[in-house]
């Protein structure tokens, strides 16, 4: 029942880029999505800076029924679906609707769309309010909506662990395909800028207040003041190793090789915090010891209790200096669920590049975090396994590797 | 109430099918052949009630199978408002 899952498509919707390669030239120049948030006038709220998809056209990518019954976290997952099964080149309807199934994470629920009905609620009664609110809010709705959308109609869930459910979704999308089903989509997409999103991640008392967008979310930085809230996420084709051979694919960007997730001890605990066992367990999953590690994707919160605590967990089990560190996340803000799944992406391809994307914007790492933290520009590196790191408020750490496939499909 | 506005109506409520256009004739069609479920036509229901003033009971917008069906029934309340 360890049967090896292969990354076989990749999806991503962020504010550096839709699409997979314009997401990743943009990580490697470091080019930034952050920016004042546009929605609605956010001149009166303490924080004001956000990671916006600001060009994205859903009548462009999705058929006109779609449109009425969903938020607009679900149309980019929707889109990020269509682009991982596009990359992966699998056409669902040749393949058995009951073989394929969809695990996705989700933090925030459709908050934007739950915003507008709640309005008509309050002003004009709940007859107004949308019948397509009984779904579009729910945290299960992007993984129905892709399922429905592509016939995927295998074992499906749906995950929840704030910041870190992205790489749970992964981790539990393998299960699944060792469970007997050959192919699943997973990942996460979370999207909440309406005026109660934005308090809502505001109420996190984690978000930065600064001005300057390239200052803004600068994670391991000595003047690190908290994180930029970002929307969009990614989508990843998972598929049995032996049926994707079967299946011929023309691709492999790596192994799942390693999953694990912990919980923090309580507050006031003299226990340490969970994420160093999440990467221990991971390892541990994997078969592989830290010397195997060429890159590890930090979780990055940019708030500097949390930063210290994952700075000790990465020497602690590295070494001081002990692997390149990176969190292309800067630009892009927090994605919530979306966030191990993008930096899962980013994984790939520094596997796939040989190049490890930087950090953009840090510039001043606190000397005690003994950390070799990959800055201002891309690092050539030869990448076999990368470790992804998540942590999700109150208590979640999630830990995910992929390694690099050396032999070929064709043996 | 007339063809046209239950045309505009449904685009607004539940948008449209890829493979068939509204702008047809589409007065005997199926709801589920033009692609609309019974959330679609719930949805419908309730903005027909908004703008026409012609309560549509939630159980009974599912026996419709039809534009035309829908339409004798509002314009059949609206007779007798």
């Amino acid at each position: 029942m360890t049967a090896s899952v292969y990354v076989t498509g990749l999806g991503v919707v962020a504010p550096t880029g839709c699409g997979l390669e314009q997401y990743w030239q943009a990580t490697l120049d470091g080019r930034s999505g952050i920016s004042r948030l546009t929605r609605f006038d956010v001149s009166p709220y303490p924080a004001q800076l956000a990671g916006q998809i600001l060009d994205f056209d859903a009548a462009a990518h999705l058929p006109s029924r779609l449109l009425p019954q969903t938020d607009v976290s679900t149309r980019l997952a929707l889109v990020a679906a269509e682009q991982a099964l596009n990359d992966a080149k699998v056409d669902p309807s040749a393949l058995t609707d009951y073989d394929m199934g969809v695990v996705t994470s989700n933090a925030l629920g459709g908050f934007d769309f739950t915003h507008r009905e709640f309005k008509k609620l309050w002003s004009e009664g709940p007859k107004s309010v949308s019948v397509y609110e009984s779904f579009a809010w729910f945290y299960a709705v992007n993984t129905g909506q892709i399922s429905i959308r592509h016939g995927l109609r295998g074992p499906s869930s749906a995950l929840v662990a704030e910041q870190a459910g992205g790489l749970d979704a992964i981790g539990h999308a393998r299960r699944t395909i060792r469970r007997g089903t050959p192919l699943v989509v997973t990942g996460g997409v979370d999207s909440a800028f309406d005026p109660w999103g934005w308090v809502s991640h505001i109420a996190s008392g984690r978000v930065s207040q600064a001005a300057d967008p390239r200052r803004a979310y600068l994670p391991f930085d000595a003047h690190a003041s908290g994180y930029v809230p970002g929307e969009g996420g990614a989508l990843l084709v998972l598929e049995d190793a032996a049926a994707a051979k079967v299946r011929g694919v023309h691709q492999v960007y790596g192994e799942i090789a390693g999953y694990a997730c912990t919980f923090d001890p309580p507050p006031g605990s003299s226990r340490p915090p969970g994420l160093r066992r999440a990467a221990e367990l991971a390892l541990a999953d994997a078969g592989m010891a830290p010397a195997d590690i060429d890159v590890v994707f930090a979780d990055a919160a940019a708030v500097p209790e949390l930063d210290r605590a994952e700075a000790d967990t990465i020497s602690g089990l590295f070494g001081p200096h002990g692997v390149p560190v990176t969190a292309p996340k800067a630009s892009t803000g927090r994605l919530y669920s979306g966030g191990g799944p993008v930096d899962l992406v980013a994984a790939a391809l520094s596997i796939r590049d040989g190049v490890i994307p930087p950090t953009a914007g840090t510039v001043e790492v606190p000397a005690d975090y003994q950390m070799d933290l990959v800055r201002e520009c891309p690092r050539a590196a030869q990448v076999s396994a990368a470790l992804v790191l998540a942590r999700g408020r109150w208590g979640f750490n999630s830990a995910v590797i992929i390694r690099k496939v050396f032999h070929d499909m064709e043996e | 109430m007339t063809i046209d506005d239950l045309r505009r109506v449904l685009a607004a409520c539940a948008g449209e099918s890829n493979n068939i256009s509204l702008g047809g004739n589409i007065l005997d069609w199926n709801f589920d052949d033009l692609g609309y479920d019974s959330l679609a036509l719930m949805e419908t229901a309730a903005r027909i009630e908004q703008e026409y003033g012609a309560p549509i009971p939630d159980d009974h917008i599912t026996e419709f199978r039809t534009p035309r069906q829908l339409l004798d029934f509002v314009n059949g309340v609206l007779a007798t408002a």
